[in-house]
């Protein structure tokens, strides 16, 4: 875990250096910031306070974002050849992934501790619902985590960015959308395998407030499959 | 520390990169690895340092085994890897720090060895600078740098002197001449001369099997082919009787004008010894002045041409 724990450091250091982390920043708390406060159905037009408009901002800009930092993490490295540097060095192939993994959802979280001051805000105007706040930004962690995994897994099988970065954006989309409407469209036993595997389903349930286990099940599974994907992928190329 | 090879082979596709090759390489050897461009050396280097699974064969770091334990293999090892990838968006110290805690070097320990190589590879003046903003030639030296922070008992370097001015070449050899006293190293190189310098033992490989290990001098002894001896004679004849004199004497197989004019003479000779004294017999009798008498060695550039063209 030490040697994963270098690895995340670096990560997250390269992200600042290179002006992902505040172009993410920015843009993410501009976007959330301008939903949750200013436009469309905000906190004062549906008159409740409530986190429900940041969340759904949220889970959309954060499906966008997380390709743009995961597609590099894995194919720059391939492109480079700094990965044979890496993997010679005493740690486990495994270790690599998981520091990647750790120092991208480390910049995510800082992200979503940028938009703790709305929750104390709305806090202040009226009666908030603390628990579903809590299992909400839970649900927003999960499934970046989730996207992160995919990314990474997009990003090990070739050594072109774009490649790495449509890739993510297509398995994400499935997840995201499609599998919960082709779980409208099915009847039976199909449609509820659809529905357990889309992924909005989960994150709304944790957005009201009510965790799960299934749902914690359910991201927890995306997250190692992910994972585990990677590393295989990673061994295939060293064969 | 040795480093033992057995029987070492690689596939890609249906092309063998490497065929069943075996060697060893003591401790304190400096092993020059030389071989046309797709000869195998990297792919030999690559399953030395573990980055690459052979297909069949085993390697021995010490006594460690290091297709079974790579982890244990890998501490012990540094390695410049072809091409010598860094990451070039970060700085120098920040670098060399990163790889220190990855190699597992103690913390306390770590900005003191990151000093020792800066001074060591002589980057004193760039260790702020980012990867990207030095010339090729330092870059070389953060990549030796990386190689050798943990203080490895095995250095393993593919070619090490590429892209490098004549000047940074010297300093990079007298670095790994100096390092490997202590140290088993192999390192790769297309050029003859750096490996002549550089190593105590050489071994050429072609199309994935060795065809030539020993030092230097050995690989001259066995390689084919005539001594060649440079003689330059002055005297009251024209250059054409010098010319059929020479030709006549025992052992000289051919004789060659070295230029258009002037009387210097490229001679190959079956016996060098015999030669080069009936050579200067020749010139006694004849009261000719002998202005010069070279031998030449075979060069290891024919060596290797003779070894790698079929």
């Amino acid at each position: 875990m030490d040697k994963a724990w270098i690895i995340a450091r670096r990560e997250l250091a390269s992200f600042f250096d290179s002006l992902m982390a505040y172009i993410l920043l920015i843009l993410f708390l501009g976007f959330s910031g301008l939903f949750t406060w200013i436009l469309g159905s905000d906190v004062f037009f549906i008159n409740q306070a409530s986190l429900q408009a940041f969340f759904s901002v949220a889970y959309w800009s954060l499906f966008f974002f997380i390709p743009a930092l995961t597609m590099r993490l894995l194919a720059e490295e391939n492109k480079s050849g700094t990965i044979e540097l890496l993997l010679t060095r005493p740690i486990s192939d495994w270790q690599v992934i998981n520091g990647k993994f750790m120092g991208t959802l480390l910049l995510i979280i800082i992200a979503l501790a940028f938009t703790i001051p709305y929750y104390i805000t709305v806090a202040n105007i009226g009666n908030i619902d603390h628990g579903s706040v809590i299992s909400g930004y839970l649900g927003l962690i999960l499934m970046s985590a989730a996207y992160i995994s995919i990314g990474l897994f997009a990003s090990s099988i070739s050594n072109n960015q774009i490649v790495g970065f449509l890739l993510s954006l297509s398995i994400g989309i499935l997840f995201h959308i499609i599998f919960g409407v082709l779980a409208g469209s099915f009847n039976g036993w199909l449609s509820h395998v659809f529905n357990y595997l889309s992924l909005s389903n989960h994150f709304e349930s944790m957005a009201r407030g009510v965790i799960d286990t299934r749902d914690i099940i359910y991201f927890l599974s995306i997250i190692f499959i992910g994972l585990i994907s990677t590393e295989a992928v990673l061994k295939r190329k060293r064969m | 520390m040795d480093i033992k090879v057995e029987n070492l082979s690689k596939l890609y596709g249906s092309q063998k990169a490497v065929d069943d090759i075996s060697f060893v390489v003591k401790t304190g050897e400096i092993l020059g690895f030389l071989g046309p461009n797709g000869a195998g050396k990297t792919t030999t280097m690559k399953a030395i340092t573990t980055f690459l699974k052979p297909d069949s064969g085993k390697i021995f770091i010490g006594n460690i085994n290091a297709i079974d334990s790579p982890q244990e293999v890998k501490k012990k090892i540094g390695y410049l890897p072809e091409n010598n990838p860094l990451y070039s968006d970060m700085a120098v110290i920040d670098y060399l720090r990163f790889v220190a805690a990855l190699n597992g070097v103690a913390k306390q320990k770590i900005d003191e060895r990151v000093l020792e190589m800066v001074n060591v590879c002589g980057l004193k003046g760039e260790k702020h600078k980012k990867i990207e903003e030095l010339s090729k030639g330092y870059q070389q030296r953060v990549g030796l740098a990386q190689a050798l922070i943990h203080d490895p008992e095995i250095l393993v370097l593919d070619e090490p002197t590429t892209g490098l001015d004549p000047n940074q070449i010297i300093e990079i050899r007298e670095l790994i001449k100096r390092i490997g006293r202590s140290k088993t190293v192999i390192l790769s190189s297309h050029i003859l001369a750096e490996v002549e310098a550089t190593c105590d033992r050489i071994m050429i490989i072609n199309k994935g099997k060795i065809v030539a290990n020993g030092t230097a001098a050995e690989l001259r002894k066995h390689s084919q082919g005539n001594d060649l001896i440079i003689a330059e004679i002055e005297g009251n004849v024209s250059r054409d009787q010098f010319y059929t004199a020479l030709a006549e004497l025992p052992h000289v197989e051919m004789v060659d004008f070295l230029s258009d004019s002037g009387n210097k003479f490229e001679i190959q000779s079956t016996n060098m010894s015999a030669t080069k004294h009936d050579i200067f017999d020749l010139c006694v009798k004849n009261k000719w002045y002998l202005v010069q008498l070279t031998p030449i060695e075979t060069k290891l550039e024919d060596i290797f041409r003779e070894l790698t063209l079929n």
